[in-house]
């Protein structure tokens, strides 16, 4: 089995990243760009039958910070 | 007074922080971050800066989870001293021993000069060589320095008098300008800036002299 998990910054932390990539979209002349955000898609080759709760573990304890990151899993 | 240097694939300021422990008057060990154990009556561990495992995931990430860094947490848990600088902080912040993260640099460069710090507070091991409020030149080299923490544990870290140091004219965007804080018990410093690399003339400066030299101090009369 497949999961993908998907990493981005908490709403309301600062991502100088995302803020150069709009930037750099602006002057490229697309107008509008009102914000961008920057995250991570991590994807996982698992053993059939790893459970949802496991792969939260591996979010937990490596795959995100949670002091700055939030996490989602979708298993594919 | 006994201490241990950790060195990771891609630690660059081992040797450095080494020097300047030994310089300082401690024996000093370095420990491999595959080993499991410290080595025995070790006061001080020094997780040293570099680019531990290429900052891959995230700086100190995978460092923190090495068999080493578990043998460092109980240290830390037992009241063992842990000095972290530049990569090292972050490594400490990865392992839960410090509060927050250090995020990219707000401009997003690569900041390499010496800066001027504030000794916050005197009431460590690792500050009582100075006084509250002097000014420091310590050098930075860093893409990765932009503290954050949320605001609660920022309250609580200055009401506890845990910010060490805060920069001058702040290079990478941290919060409150703190380029240090301590743990609850005051015997984890993790900081930014290089106090290894400010203990000889030839550095150009020498005001990381006095952290050493007190901290090993104060750990050989303990």
């Amino acid at each position: 089995m497949k999961a993908r998990v998907h990493v981005m910054l908490k709403n309301g932390v600062l991502d100088p990243q995302g803020e150069a990539v709009r930037h750099a979209l602006g002057s490229l002349g697309f107008d509008g760009v009102e914000g961008v955000r920057q995250g991570k898609i991590i994807e996982l080759d698992l053993a059939d039958g790893t459970s949802e709760d496991m792969i939260s573990e591996m979010c937990e304890k490596l795959l995100a910070n949670t002091v700055i990151e939030s996490y989602r899993v979708e298993v594919l | 007074m006994r201490a241990a240097v950790i060195v990771f694939p891609g630690s660059n300021c081992d040797r450095d922080m080494a020097v300047a422990l030994k310089a300082a008057g401690a024996e000093v060990s370095m420990v491999w971050h595959k080993d499991a154990s410290l080595p025995d009556d070790v006061d001080l561990v020094a997780v040293p800066g570099g680019f531990s495992f290429g900052d891959y995931l995230r700086c100190g990430a995978i460092a923190a989870q090495s068999p080493i860094c578990k043998a460092v947490v109980n240290h830390a848990d037992r009241g063992g001293y842990v000095l972290g600088v530049c990569n090292g902080f972050q490594v400490l912040t990865e392992t839960g021993l410090l509060p927050g993260v250090l995020m990219r640099n707000a401009n997003l460069k690569f900041v390499c000069k010496t800066v001027d710090l504030k000794v916050e507070t005197s009431a460590s091991a690792y500050t009582e060589g100075y006084n509250a409020g002097d000014i420091v030149g310590y050098p930075v080299a860093h893409h990765d320095g932009n503290y954050t923490v949320d605001d609660s544990t920022l309250s609580g870290l200055k009401s506890d008098d845990r910010i060490a140091f805060t920069y001058g004219d702040n290079p990478n965007g941290s919060v409150a300008d703190i380029a240090g804080v301590l743990s609850e018990n005051r015997r984890v410093l993790g900081m930014m800036p290089h106090p290894e690399r400010a203990v000889d003339a030839g550095h150009g400066g020498t005001d990381g002299q006095a952290l050493f030299r007190g901290l090993v101090g104060q750990l050989a009369q303990a």
